[in-house]
């Protein structure tokens, strides 16, 4: 079953890897990894997605927060939650229909065009993985792919709820 | 109050003195390139003693053994690259025993990471799957925080192997900084969690209570904690069975009436029997690792798992634990204590009586009997000689193999830190290091190395390190020109087919260990065992080196079947039960 899960830990040379490095040495599935530093510099935020079972879940959450840098670490899947990815995706607009087609389904997912030459777009768009999922299929069948980069995703619980130090 | 003198030094400086702050009382290493800086401000001073290796996987092992014989934690210095990557098994091996290290290792000047340097190795990078935690230092005011920490890491909560890499530049004796040792080491992301969880306590003695069938079983946790005393006082007090694994002999005394001796692949019937038709088995410091369990899905199918461990990971990892605890097993057991009432002894006996027969009649099948020869030595009396002359008091170190499984069995160890071996890692080379390093932390004591003609080759070369220290260790070496434990697996497993696992050309120990300038002896009659056996303790202040031809055809029993249930095992080439 597909998890988020939320790491809070020392903005420290080195601790990134200790996270990446145990995924694979203990081979749990690492599909989407986001980090950057919060509010209080000292501090990184990471959302990691990942599957398995409950008994696997309940070890990757066990075995990060093991880790003498991690602070934290919450499954925030179960719980009601916000969670987003950004995605930049460029397309090949050859002709005028194939532009105003790409247009119309930017639209309708609330995206963005951020870049324009005479024979790409460059559309933005943010949302649940699914969201991004789903337009990269309809856009697909409209225009040539030419490149995507996909942030990964990155959540919060809702309410009030909070992970501080 | 006035203000305090700021004293200023080197990088190298303040290493020495960091390690004198914090107690280091012996360094093993070897010198290099990165860390000549450091090695000279070794020089200067005398409250640190340096112990000039042969090899740095040796130095690692040794201050592993003296981390295992003392409780504290050990240390190691090399230097980068080939130094530090020689320090690789070494680390692996603390890791997986979970044993309190840390390791300074040199590394190429800051400016020149990244470079391949001469020497350069990102020391960080290839260990980092095998230690608690690493340390990269930058800067030589760092120095002082990063070593105190570094030693905190090692030796509270699970312990394990720390490594502290350290720049050249950052070491340089030419520049001077003002010292700082930390009076008291905090860490935000670090708290291990000591004292047990009150409701679950309350849970486990109840369930424990109740049971008709309990079993202790006690793992290297409750000897890393040094919580044997306590163990040992609620198993009389309730009157429990109790097995030790191998990391845990001793941590419950294998001399007295209540213990099963060890449990696992190579266990003894009673203890597996005991397990598997316990009805509730109270782990201390165990992780039910695959040389215990064998097959997890027929693991122990009655038994209500009460699972007191440190480290939150180990539980429920492989065995689910219906009643989890976390927290150390001292301050755990310790809370049993409080939480328990008053116990009737003879009520505690008349519960557990029928249970106790049983026991008894696994136990009268006298798993560990084996047969005699007039010809041939079995490494099994070897063993029980060794137990004889030492009046089973020595601190025992052992390689891997057979020999190993045999000092397992066959030395019932009465008290915790006595049995020092690789456990997890099972690494063949370990067990001549780690003697030297008990012996380093227990001068007085008597210090054996059982070890086999393969797993004593991989080491060797220490026996110099041991002349020049004067270490009087005796190697008991149970030589079977075979590497075997591979051998006992080809005859049970491949028909007897022995790849590569006979050694043909052997040196000759005797004239070997003559050439590091020790005492070897060979033994090779039955009746001549235990005259050799004292003579070799009575040369107290030398080491003796005891070249012991063993039968060559014996195997390690009982040992458990593969894919079965606990206590699915063979008990001789010709019983299973
Ligand atoms: C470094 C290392 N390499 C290989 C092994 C695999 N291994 C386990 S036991 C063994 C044989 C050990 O031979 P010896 O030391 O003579 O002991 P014996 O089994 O004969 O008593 C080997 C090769 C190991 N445990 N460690
Ligand atoms: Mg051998």
């Amino acid at each position: 079953m597909r998890r988020i899960i939320s790491v809070l830990m020392e903005n420290e040379p080195g601790a990134l890897s200790r996270i990446i490095g145990l995924f694979s040495q203990r081979g749990y599935n690492l599909d989407s990894l986001c980090v950057a530093p919060i509010d209080d510099s000292s501090l990184s935020r990471l959302t990691i997605t990942t599957a398995g079972d409950d008994k696997v879940i309940e070890q990757i959450t066990k075995q990060v927060n093991k880790l003498i840098d991690v602070l934290k670490i919450s499954d925030i899947t179960d719980g009601s939650h916000i969670e987003r990815e950004l995605m930049l995706i460029k397309v090949a607009t050859r002709s005028e229909t194939v532009r105003a087609e790409v247009k119309r389904t930017v639209d309708i997912y609330r995206g963005q065009v951020v870049d324009v030459t005479p024979k790409t777009y460059t559309i933005e768009l943010t949302g649940t993985s699914d969201k991004l999922d789903s337009f990269v299929q309809t856009m697909g069948l409209t225009a040539e792919i030419v490149e995507l980069s996909r942030t990964g995703v990155c959540g919060l619980a809702r309410g009030e709820k909070s992970m501080r130090p | 109050m006035g203000e305090r003198q700021v004293e200023m030094m080197s990088g190298a400086a303040m290493v020495v003195r960091a390690l004198k702050d914090i107690g280091v009382k012996h360094v093993f290493g070897y010198p290099g390139g990165a860390v000549l800086d450091i090695y000279d401000a070794l020089y200067a001073q005398e409250e640190v003693q340096h112990i000039l290796v042969r090899h740095e996987q040796a130095a690692a092992h040794m201050a592993d053994g003296y981390a295992r014989a003392t409780g504290q934690t050990g240390t190691v210095l090399v230097t980068s690259g080939p130094g530090a990557t020689n320090t690789i098994t070494g680390i692996a091996t603390a890791y997986m025993d979970s044993i309190p290290m840390v390791v300074l290792s040199g590394q190429v000047p800051s400016m020149h990471i990244g470079e391949d340097a001469f020497q350069e190795t990102d020391m960080v990078g290839c260990s980092r799957p095998i230690v608690k935690h690493s340390f990269l230092v930058k800067r030589a005011i760092d120095i002082p925080d990063a070593i105190a920490k570094a030693y905190y890491i090692a030796n509270t909560g699970r312990p394990g192997p720390v490594v502290v890499d350290l720049p050249k530049d950052v070491v340089n004796v030419q520049e001077s900084h003002p010292y700082h040792f930390p009076e008291k080491v905090q860490m935000r992301s670090y708290n291990p969690t000591i004292k047990g969880h009150m409701g679950q306590i309350k849970k486990a003695l109840k369930t424990l209570l109740e049971a008709r069938r309990p079993i202790m079983y006690v793992g290297g946790g409750a000897i890393a904690c040094d919580a044997s005393s306590l163990v040992t006082e609620l198993a009389e007090k309730l009157h429990l069975p109790v097995t030790n694994t191998l990391m845990g002999l001793g941590a419950f005394p294998g001399t007295h009436d209540q213990c099963l001796g060890m449990l696992g692949m190579h266990g003894t019937l009673q203890a597996n029997k005991s397990m598997h038709n316990a009805d509730c088995i109270l782990a201390l410091g165990a992780r039910f690792d695959d040389r215990v369990t064998n097959n997890v899905q027929k693991f122990c199918p009655h038994a209500t798992i009460i699972h007191v461990d440190i480290d939150p990971a180990s539980i429920s990892k492989t065995v689910n634990a219906h009643i989890p605890v976390v927290g150390s097993i001292k301050t755990v057991l310790t809370q049993f204590f409080e939480q328990m009432h008053e116990i009737d002894e003879n009520e505690r006996k008349e519960q557990l009586a029928d249970w106790w027969e049983q026991i008894h009649a696994w136990r009268n099948r006298q798993c560990l009997n084996y047969q005699r020869s007039d010809e041939l030595i079995k490494p099994q009396q070897v063993i029980e000689s060794l137990y004889k002359h030492t009046g089973g008091d020595a601190y025992v170190s052992s390689d891997v193999g057979q020999h190993q499984m045999f000092a397992a069995l066959y030395y019932p160890f009465a008290k915790p830190r006595r049995w020092i071996n690789s456990g997890g890692l099972g690494t063949m080379g370990f067990g001549l290091p780690a003697a030297m390093g008990a012996q380093f932390a227990h001068p007085e004591s008597v210090v054996a190395c059982v070890t086999g003609d393969g797993s004593i080759q991989m080491n060797i070369q220490e026996l110099s390190t041991c002349l020049q220290y004067g270490l009087p260790i005796k190697v008991i070496s149970l030589n079977n020109r075979a590497l075997g434990m591979v051998r006992q697996w080809q005859d049970m497993i491949y028909k007897g087919r022995h790849s590569h696992s006979y050694m043909e050309s052997l040196p000759d120990f005797v004239k070997l260990a003559e050439a590091y300038g020790h005492i070897g002896i060979k033994v090779e009659k039955p009746e001549e065992l235990d005259e050799a056996m004292a003579r070799c303790f009575a040369a107290k202040d030398r080491l003796v080196f005891m070249d012991i031809a063993v039968d060559q055809n014996e195997h390690v029993y009982p040992m458990q079947i593969k894919y079965g249930a606990m206590d699915d095992m063979r008990l001789s080439k010709t019983e299973r039960t």
